[in-house]
């Protein structure tokens, strides 16, 4: 059957479907590193790809906003269609996409400059600002937004680097919100956090699920049962079931993925 | 990666039967001592290097501490209208009138060889600042001027103590000369001169008792006495024999301690003053008449045929020149290439041949750089021969590869995620590079140039080979003017007979190495300070 | 009017600059976002502008002087018209230096007065032509490019890939280098054997470029036998390398196995500034100072030193050179696994042993590239044996001799007043030729056995 289709079925009694991908195949030279994905996400939810280390869930992820591009042996076949148009077609330009479709990566990445001019950096190439007030208002707004605005208020032109660990994802979620994007990506934001700072960006997460589709890949199925409405399971480069995450999580369809959140391999 | 450790079990000694016993003992002793031994052999060999290092630093600056001071004559010269015409005060014949003015010191020199000798003391710049200074206020035509004139460099380095041995002692008992002008005889107390005798012309003397006779192949014995110099040419106890060079004021006797002896150890033929100048030069020092400054000239002259004139202005400006039109070729071109083949090249076999070929171009020997600035740059293009512009795109194209090679060695220690960041939030792959990767790549990217532009400065051979060897006294006002280098000015001096280059070639070495210790210092500090851990 | 060429491109491209930009900024007031920012419009333009002003300039100031001169040329009476290249130089420099007023103007022939006029009013007329041609093509360019400023103009995609192909501009220059290097070494020695036979260049025992000006002079005989010359350079190498091998090998050793990291943080420095000394200091230091002590130890002695042996020369070249041995050893040592010296350890044996017997034949390959590096660059430098090795080609292995090297006749067929036809002077670029080829193959080797070893650890 498929799985476009049920995961179709089931989302559209919620809410409208913001991306689909159909048939997605992805090689790294030689190496067949997905097989033949496809899924449909939710708008305005938060849909968690999960699986063991290797299985092909950040490379899809990476196909959503085109990021494989930066690597020059990785080629793409199949179709993602995000607001009805493909994403793949030459017609899109990646960069005008990625203004669309933001990232947040595993390791925090702050640029080595200050605060603000993370933050700002976004909105100046995608000109969103017309004055520096203007510009002023969006650096609030987006660090309000990833409740980052009360700890970094006073100290603005400070280096982003100098930032915790948690605080510094917290600032990439902002730089990300600046371009005000419709779908965030988050490549496994926690994974290199403390408990206290990844409860923090999961509360910030549910905020920022009322305007945006996000997408996050995580290694902890813990946190896909907390944080996700669907869950997508991946293993060895192809997807093997997705569904609601409640009832994945209770009723996997799939004896894979029966074994794999029993933590009988993974 | 067992397998080296493999050998090594088969190579290490076999295996002692016990691990006591004298046997075992004397043989782990003897091990330490070979251990020692080659701990001592490393060690050596860096104070060897090290020595070396400061052998040649210190052998630079001996030679070059002469270079850094000049000595110049105080005289009182009278400007009169007969050299200078105050209608046109820069055509005056300034040289005569410094020369008649040092001639007004010593009335009683007549003869043509006592006037060439005395004339010779000075340079022929000596008369440059007087000129200077009438020009520019004819006002002083006709007055007496207080004036300092430039020695010529064989007079300088007596002064100085450089171009031959000089002792000088204070006579013991009195001295009686016979004649105040003329050959002479002095008697003096019997062993007046009995040190001099015993050790210093001790080679010369055949008899204990018989007179010395000294020649221009002899050390020179000179006596001051009576405001003039004898020039001894036979000497025996309590009696010598000379040739007066400068005439005494009176024939009396000098009392002890009133006259001394001047020895001169390097014999006459073999040193470029003689005793005639030499004699000029003790009366003048006598009446305080000489004096040394700091040689700033030195730094504000161009070239010249002259040792006491030349400067090594024309080589630094040179060397600018040469400098900018390097640096404002090689630091784009280098890092525009570095970019291009660390961020964008495919990885193919173009790639792959462009790397190779950057690495070997490294390593061609720097003369080779040389040839092809001879047949493209000049012999092709027609660029004009000597000029820093040539020099500049010779030394540009050989620093290149360093330059390269450093710029992307910093740009591949920029971490990934820096790049992933900005790209992930819609900039484009040159938008990420050259707002993040570039900026925090600079400080890598300088230290880089600064070592690359530390080599340019001290590279002598392909400069040879497209002419900027020429002899050009005028200092260059662009980079198309014929021009010389500091390295190449060095090599120039280096070459040349007189020995007043000796110390000109030194301490512009020294100039060389300063600028060179500047830069790598700056190198150093750049590092040192935008250092970053990730 | 070179500089007034540019400068009217510099402010073309400014104005086409600050138009496409303000054009670009103006989309913005309309409500939606515009694809590329002002300041890409604001490139687009400006490229567009200077672009085909660069292009006229770079073709027409190389091929209107020619045009010119042949125009000017043919103008002249038939009894000046010059008979050969060198007189056609010498005739249009004669009237180049007229028509600019040069020292000697006053004396030019009314024939070649005219011609310089000629000269002076053709040049004028093809400047200002110049001139007219780029800015008319270079306001047509902005002109054309300043409509396309929209919304949906994708200026930047336009602008990256200018700059893309400068990039890659720049790293051709590399290549370009080396293929003007071997394509210039190779035309002028082709010239060279075709006047003189290759075999008798690298067979031949005898050096002397000298050529005879009468038939009677003794040991003028043109003669380029190039084996003289490798043996000098070989000998002095050798020596170079007798020094800087065992102290630049023992310093790299002791400074990464025994050194204290206070030691290493004093000496390394010192070492770095042994090798950032000018060569041409080393060559003062050799030709005055070495060469002397040198001559005098052996005459002490009772043995003839040649007052620029090569013994001097390598000695000196061999300080020179420590620093750069004991560099490449260092980083070579320093790449041999720590495992490989507790397996040694382990085993009992003492730190020289390990060193011996496990570090350095697991370095070796390194340490080989490394010597063969240092060897290159003994070969090829330059300063040191120009001001303290000799000048004749003497065929000897007694290092108390004179010898000359291939760098040094480089520098003394090269330099001075030549003309560039004669066999002396091209033989240079054969030597030249034959040094590019020696040093280009033994760092192919080094470099390629130091990636083996490289590979073997990483």
């Amino acid at each position: 059957m498929d799985a476009t289709a049920v995961s179709r079925a089931d989302i559209a009694a919620s809410a409208p479907v913001k991306v689909v991908a159909r048939g997605v195949d992805v090689y790294y030279g030689d190496k067949h590193a997905l097989k033949d994905v496809s899924v449909a996400i939710p708008e305005r939810s938060i849909m968690a790809f999960i699986g063991p280390s290797g299985c092909g869930k950040s490379t899809f992820l990476r196909c959503l906003n085109r990021m494989n591009d930066t690597i020059s042996i990785c080629r793409v076949t199949g179709s993602i269609v995000i607001d009805g148009a493909d994403i793949y077609d030459t017609a899109v330009d990646p960069v005008e996409l990625r203004s669309r479709v933001g990232m947040v990566f595993q390791k925090a990445n702050p640029f080595p400059k200050s605060i603000f001019e993370n933050v700002a950096y976004g909105p100046r190439i995608h000109a969103l600002a017309a004055t520096k007030a203007d510009l002023d208002a969006i650096v609030e707004s987006s660090l309000r937004k990833a409740s980052l605005w009360d700890e970094v208020k006073d100290r603005l032109h400070d280096s982003g680097t100098g930032l915790s660990g948690g605080q510094q994802q917290r600032l990439c979620i902002a730089r990300t919100i600046a371009i005000n994007p419709s779908i965030i990506l988050m490549d496994e934001p926690c994974s290199a956090l403390d408990p206290i700072a990844t409860a923090r960006i999961e509360e910030l997460m549910e905020e920022l699920k009322q305007n945006y589709t996000i997408i996050i890949v995580t290694h902890s199925m813990q946190q896909a049962a907390r944080v996700s409405q669907r869950t997508a399971f991946f293993h060895l480069g192809t997807l093997v079931e997705e569904g609601d995450t409640t009832s994945m999580f209770t009723n996997p369809r799939e004896q894979k993925t029966q074994d794999y959140i029993t933590g009988r391999f993974g | 990666m067992t397998e080296p450790v493999a050998r090594t079990l088969r190579m290490l000694p076999p295996k002692p039967t016990g691990f006591s016993g004298a046997d075992v003992q004397q043989r782990l002793s003897q091990r330490r001592r070979a251990d020692a031994r080659f701990r001592a052999y490393g060690l050596a060999a860096i104070a060897l290097a090290i020595l070396s290092l400061f052998l040649i630093l210190a052998d630079v600056t001996g030679k070059a501490l002469p270079a850094f001071t000049q000595s110049t004559l105080r005289l009182d010269v009278p400007v009169t209208s007969e050299h200078v015409d105050a209608s046109a005060p820069k055509a005056g014949d300034y040289e005569a009138t410094v020369r008649n003015a040092l001639r007004g010191l010593f009335p009683e020199v007549q003869s043509r060889a006592d006037r060439k000798a005395l004339d010779s003391l000075l340079s022929t710049g000596a008369a440059d600042a007087l000129r200077h200074r009438v020009v520019a206020d004819p006002a002083l035509i006709g007055q007496i001027i207080a004036s300092k004139a430039l020695l010529s460099s064989d007079a300088d380095l007596y002064v100085k103590g450089v171009s031959a041995k000089v002792s000088t002692a204070a006579g013991v008992g009195a001295a009686k000369p016979s004649a105040t002008s003329g050959a002479v005889t002095l008697d003096l107390a019997p062993d007046a001169l009995a040190g001099v005798l015993a050790t210093d012309l001790a080679a010369t003397t055949t008899a204990a008792a018989a007179p010395v006779t000294l020649d221009t192949t002899t050390p020179s014995l000179l006596l001051a006495l009576n405001g003039g110099i004898v020039k001894i040419t036979s000497l025996a106890s309590g009696k010598a024999e000379g040739e007066i060079l400068v005439p005494l004021t009176t024939a009396d006797a000098a009392a002890a301690g009133a006259w001394r002896h001047i020895l001169i150890a390097t014999p006459e033929t073999s040193r470029k003053i003689n005793d005639r100048q030499i004699a000029f030069l003790e009366l003048l020092a006598d009446k305080s008449a000489i004096e040394r400054h700091f040689n700033f000239a030195f730094f504000g002259r161009g070239d010249s045929r002259e040792p006491e004139l030349a400067g090594i202005l024309g080589g630094l400006m040179g060397t600018a020149y040469t400098m900018l039109v390097t640096l404002g070729l090689c630091l784009p071109v280098g890092v525009a290439a570095a970019i291009y083949l660390e961020e964008f090249a495919p990885r193919n076999r173009l790639t792959d041949l462009i790397e190779v070929n950057i690495n070997n171009l490294a390593a061609v020997p720097s003369i080779v750089f040389g040839l092809l600035g001879l047949a493209v740059f000049l012999n092709v293009f027609g660029l004009p021969r000597s000029s820093p512009l040539v020099g500049g795109l010779v030394l540009a194209l050989l620093v290149m590869p360093t330059i390269i090679i450093a710029s992307r060695a910093a740009l591949k220690a920029v971490p990934p995620s820096i790049r992933e960041a900005a790209v992930g939030i819609g900039a484009t792959r040159q938008q990420a590079i050259f707002h993040h990767v570039l900026p925090v790549a600079m400080p890598g990217i300088m230290t880089g140039a600064i070592i690359g532009m530390a080599h340019a400065l001290g590279e002598t051979a392909p400069l040879l080979m497209i002419g900027m060897v020429a002899f050009i006294a005028d200092v260059p006002g662009s980079p198309a003017d014929a021009a010389t280098v500091l390295p190449v000015q060095i090599f120039l001096w280096s070459d040349l007979p007189e020995a007043g280059f000796q110390s000109k070639t030194a301490a512009a070495i020294l100039v060389l190495l300063a600028f060179l210790v500047v830069m790598n210092g700056l190198a150093i500090w750049l590092r040192k300070k935008f250092e970053r851990r990730w | 009017m070179g500089a007034a060429y540019i400068i009217a491109l510099l402010g073309l491209t400014a104005a086409a600059f600050y138009l496409g930009r303000a054009r670009g900024a103006g989309l913005r007031t309309s409500g939606a976002r515009a694809h590329s920012l002002p300041v890409y419009h604001g490139w687009y333009t400006g490229l567009a502008a200077a672009i085909p002003m660069l292009l006229v300039f770079t073709l027409w100031s190389p091929l209107a002087p020619r045009l010119i001169e042949h125009r000017v040329l043919s103008e002249l009476p038939a009894a000046l018209q010059p008979a050969d290249d060198l007189a056609r130089a010498a005739v249009l420099r004669d009237i180049s230096n007229a028509a600019q007023g040069g020292a000697l103007a006053d004396q030019a022939s009314p024939e070649v007065r005219q011609a310089a006029a000629t000269f002076g009013n053709l040049t004028s007329a093809s400047d200002w032509l110049r001139l007219a041609a780029g800015l008319g093509l270079g306001v047509f360019g902005l002109v054309w490019s300043l409509p396309q400023v929209s919304r949906e103009f994708r200026a930047r995609n336009h602008v990256e890939r200018v700059v893309l192909l400068l990039l890659l501009a720049s790293s051709a220059v590399a290549v370009l280098t080396t293929i003007g290097i071997v394509a210039s070494l190779l035309f002028e020695s082709l010239r060279f054997f075709a006047q003189y036979p290759w075999y008798k260049f690298l067979f031949g025992l005898q050096w002397s470029p000298q050529i005879a000006m009468r038939e009677d002079q003794v040991g003028q005989s043109g003669a380029f036998g190039f084996i003289p010359i490798l043996g000098g350079t070989m000998l002095i190498t050798l020596i170079a390398m007798a020094v800087a091998a065992p102290v630049g090998l023992l310093s790299a050793i002791y400074m990464a196995e025994y050194a204290t990291p206070r030691f290493r943080a004093i000496a390394k420095p010192l070492l770095e500034i042994l090798a950032g000394v000018p060569t041409v200091v080393f060559g003062f230091f050799a030709a005055l100072t070495v060469a002397p002590l040198v001559r005098a130890a052996g005459a002490s002695i009772g043995l003839d030193v040649a007052s620029e042996s090569a013994l001097a020369a390598g000695l000196v070249m061999g300080i020179m050179i420590i620093p750069f041995v004991s560099s490449l050893s260092d980083d070579v040592i320093n790449a041999v696994p720590q495992f490989l010296r507790d397996g040694s350890y382990a085993l009992g044996a003492t730190k020289a042993e390990t060193i011996k017997k496990v570090v350095l034949p697991a370095a070796f390959a390194g340490i080989v590239s490394a010597m063969m590096l240092a060897v290159s660059r003994a070969v090829g430098e330059t300063m040191i044996v120009v001001m303290a090795a000799g000048l004749s080609g003497n065929l000897t292995f007694n290092p108390l001799d004179a010898v000359t090297t291939i760098t040094v006749q480089i520098k003394t067929l090269l330099v001075g007043d030549q003309e560039f036809d004669s066999v002396k002077t091209l033989s240079a670029f054969a030597l030249g030729l034959v040094l590019f080829f020696f040093t280009l193959s033994l760092n192919t080797i080094a470099l390629k056995l130091v990636k083996k070893y490289r590979e073997q650890y990483d």
